[in-house]
């Protein structure tokens, strides 16, 4: 099979899907001729042109709103938010209004509408150009919160938000658009809710998502020259979470540790933890252990960047002592 | 009778409608049978029904928090409107919006909201939605003058203006947001000159006109249909009530509201009807009457609808693939 990094699977999603729909556009700060801000749509301008790869002022509120009201009025809207970090300028039109306007309207609105934006560290790009806040928007019923990990999740996940009539924020990893996988050159779609199963393992479930899949992976690796045999399981969309994938290994494993990026308060692993503490207590044989960020601004430093954030040495650390369990303490 | 005083009747029953819906809902909300707030549009009615008189059926809006004016001159549905004031499952959104929260897409009505200045993005996208699909829809953002000092009023008149998107913003300058004065939050009160910055094309009108109103509209609705982009249309009016229902109201003497009242937009069409229609009173409130027994009717719909079971709660949150 062909190989292509994880912007270029992004890139082909939206080119195919927009030839389909004459009534699609794209907007976003530098679109354009451009071609994006990292790069990713390249090329898209010269085929579709300004009305439908729209260069939008640097207003990201009025850039969500504007793809909100096409969407509600019969196109298909992406809106790109250049880094993650922006979307607080968006927040209102994201929670209050694309998200809820469906419910409130007694489901009398299709809303056709995704939110594409990049998030993460790991470059030095400090505490406003380096977040993870898939968290804020787990937290809001009504948008689905998408975050591939390769090439083939990221083109299959966003063939099928093209399809879905509802809001969805697709979140696009930065460590991850350069990294080459495996990608079907025939139409294929991965349905949201349904996770992945990254690696099979006997000892202990670890359920990351998007760039820490690749990270636990390697944990996973080592830690089987130590015979740990860790089950990685990527949960792929955090809104539909598939719980009976995260269930069921943990019912088979009857350890859990949950790796994101995102901060450790109130992140996507505490309400994992919550759902397995609440639905597979009985099978825990330790406590639950969380690989995170640290509770503070991602800072600029390497160094202090680097002690913040989660990596590879982390992950085995906190795998080995669920394993000896001495976890919790 | 002559078409243009038939005209002149129309509007006036629109605006009656409303003045009538609302103060029959005033009524239910301090019975009871209405829940949480309401917020009501007494004396601005001129605004809306000069506005969506220059609208086609196919034309969107975006509404505000006191929507009850634009979604009536736009077309709504009383039954439907007043049962989802009572929190009934026949109601537009089965029970989940409220006052707040009605809309109908059949009718281009894409929502009230609860949000100061919510739906002037979404107006700019239902703006640009129209460029792209290639049709020849207008819309119109309501707002108030609050939300002229929401950062989105900027976006929104900027990004339209840019793209000379088929947009009217117009603004009800009802000279409060809720207790304040909007002369104690600007400098500049003559919130028109604003469009200046945008390149935009913009109009002050007495918004308690509704013939100056409807003047207005159609000439900017006629702009943006023939591709000459958007307008700014501020329209100085006056609550005559409240901010919501039974709040007190401290922060306009009673001279200032008696004032306003003599300026009402339905009694000033009314007198000229009586003036230059020549109709008399038996007749006009024959038309009341009408309304009346309407608005009777919407409210006994609402009354005989059962209200949702509790269950309901869950659904509608997401649509299915292929709706």
């Amino acid at each position: 099979m062909r190989t292509i990094t994880f912007m270029e699977a992004v890139r082909e999603a939206i080119r195919e899907e927009m030839r389909k729909n004459p009534h699609s556009f794209m907007i976003g700060e530098d679109v354009g001729p451009y071609g994006g801000e990292m790069g990713l749509s390249k090329g898209l301008w010269e085929e579709f042109g300004d009305l439908r790869m729209r260069d939008a002022p640097i207003s990201e509120a009025c850039i969500v709103g504007c793809a909100l009201g096409a969407a509600l009025t019969g196109c298909r809207a992406i809106a790109e938010i250049p880094f993650c970090d922006f979307i607080g300028n968006a927040m209102d039109q994201v929670f209050n209004q694309a998200a809820k306007m469906r419910y409130m309207f007694g489901g009398k609105a299709r809303i056709p509408l995704i939110i594409r934006t990049p998030i993460g560290g790991y470059q030095s790009a400090a505490a406003q150009h380096s977040q993870c806040l898939e968290a804020w928007f787990m937290h809001t019923p009504g948008i689905k919160v998408v975050m591939p990990s390769s090439a083939y999740e990221a083109k299959g996940l966003l063939k099928t938000a093209f399809a879905d009539p509802n809001p969805v924020l697709f979140i696009e990893h930065k460590k991850l658009y350069q990294l080459k996988g495996e990608v079907p050159e025939e139409e294929y779609r991965i349905p949201f809710g349904k996770a992945a199963m990254a690696r099979q393992g006997r000892d202990v479930t670890v359920v990351a998502t998007s760039f820490m899949v690749r990270m636990a992976l390697e944990a996973a690796q080592a830690l089987a020259a130590e015979g740990i045999e860790a089950e990685v399981i990527d949960p792929r969309t955090l809104v539909p979470l598939d719980e009976k994938a995260i269930l069921d290994s943990v019912r088979k494993t009857g350890r859990l540790v949950v790796v994101h990026e995102a901060w450790r308060r109130a992140g996507a692993g505490a309400e994992i933890a919550a759902i397995v503490a609440e639905k597979a207590f009985a099978s825990l044989k330790a406590p639950i252990c969380r690989v995170a960020a640290e509770d503070v601004p991602i800072p600029f430093s390497p160094v202090l960047e680097a002690f913040v954030l989660p990596n590879t040495q982390k992950i085995i650390k906190t795998v080995r002592s669920v394993m000896s369990e001495k976890a919790g303490e | 009778m002559n078409s243009v005083h038939q005209h002149w009747i129309d509007l006036y029953k629109k605006m009656l409608t409303i003045r009538r819906f609302e103060e029959r809902a005033a009524r239910l909300y301090a019975e009871g049978e209405i829940p949480g707030f309401v917020h009501l549009y007494a004396g601005e009615e001129a605004v809306a029904v000069g506005v969506c008189s220059a609208l086609r059926k196919d034309d969107f809006i975006t509404s505000t928090h006191r929507g009850h004016g634009h979604l009536i001159a736009k077309g709504g549905n009383l039954d439907l409107m007043m049962a989802e004031l009572c929190a009934k499952s026949t109601g537009y959104c089965k029970g989940k919006g409220g006052s707040m929260h009605i809309a109908d897409m059949e009718l281009g009505i894409l929502g009230a909201n609860g949000i100061v200045g919510g739906g002037l993005g979404i107006a700019t996208g239902a703006g640009y939605s129209a460029l792209l699909r290639g049709t020849k829809q207008v819309t119109v953002a309501f707002f108030g003058d609050g939300a002229t000092n929401e950062g989105i009023f900027h976006e929104a008149m900027n990004m339209s203006s840019a793209w000379n998107l088929p947009v009217l913003f117009v603004c009800e300058n009802n000279q409060f947001g809720v207790s304040t004065r909007i002369e104690r939050v600007v400098r500049e009160s003559d919130l028109s000159k604003r469009a200046v910055g945008y390149g935009m094309s913009a109009v002050s009108v007495d918004g308690n006109d509704v013939l100056a109103v409807e003047q207005a509209a159609v000439a900017a609705v006629d702009r943006a249909r023939e591709g000459q982009g958007p307008t700014f249309i501020v329209a100085k009016t006056f609550r005559q009530r409240g901010h919501f229902e039974g709040e007190v109201v401290t922060y306009w003497g009673k001279d200032e509201l008696a004032g306003w009242k003599q300026h009402d937009p339905i009694r000033r069409l009314a007198e000229k009807i009586r003036l230059e229609a020549g109709l008399g009173d038996e007749e006009l409130k024959g038309y009341l009457k009408g309304v009346e027994k309407r608005i009777d009717e919407a409210v006994a719909f609402a009354r005989r609808s059962p209200t949702p079971a509790p269950e309901e709660a869950l659904q509608d949150l997401f649509g299915q693939e292929g709706e």
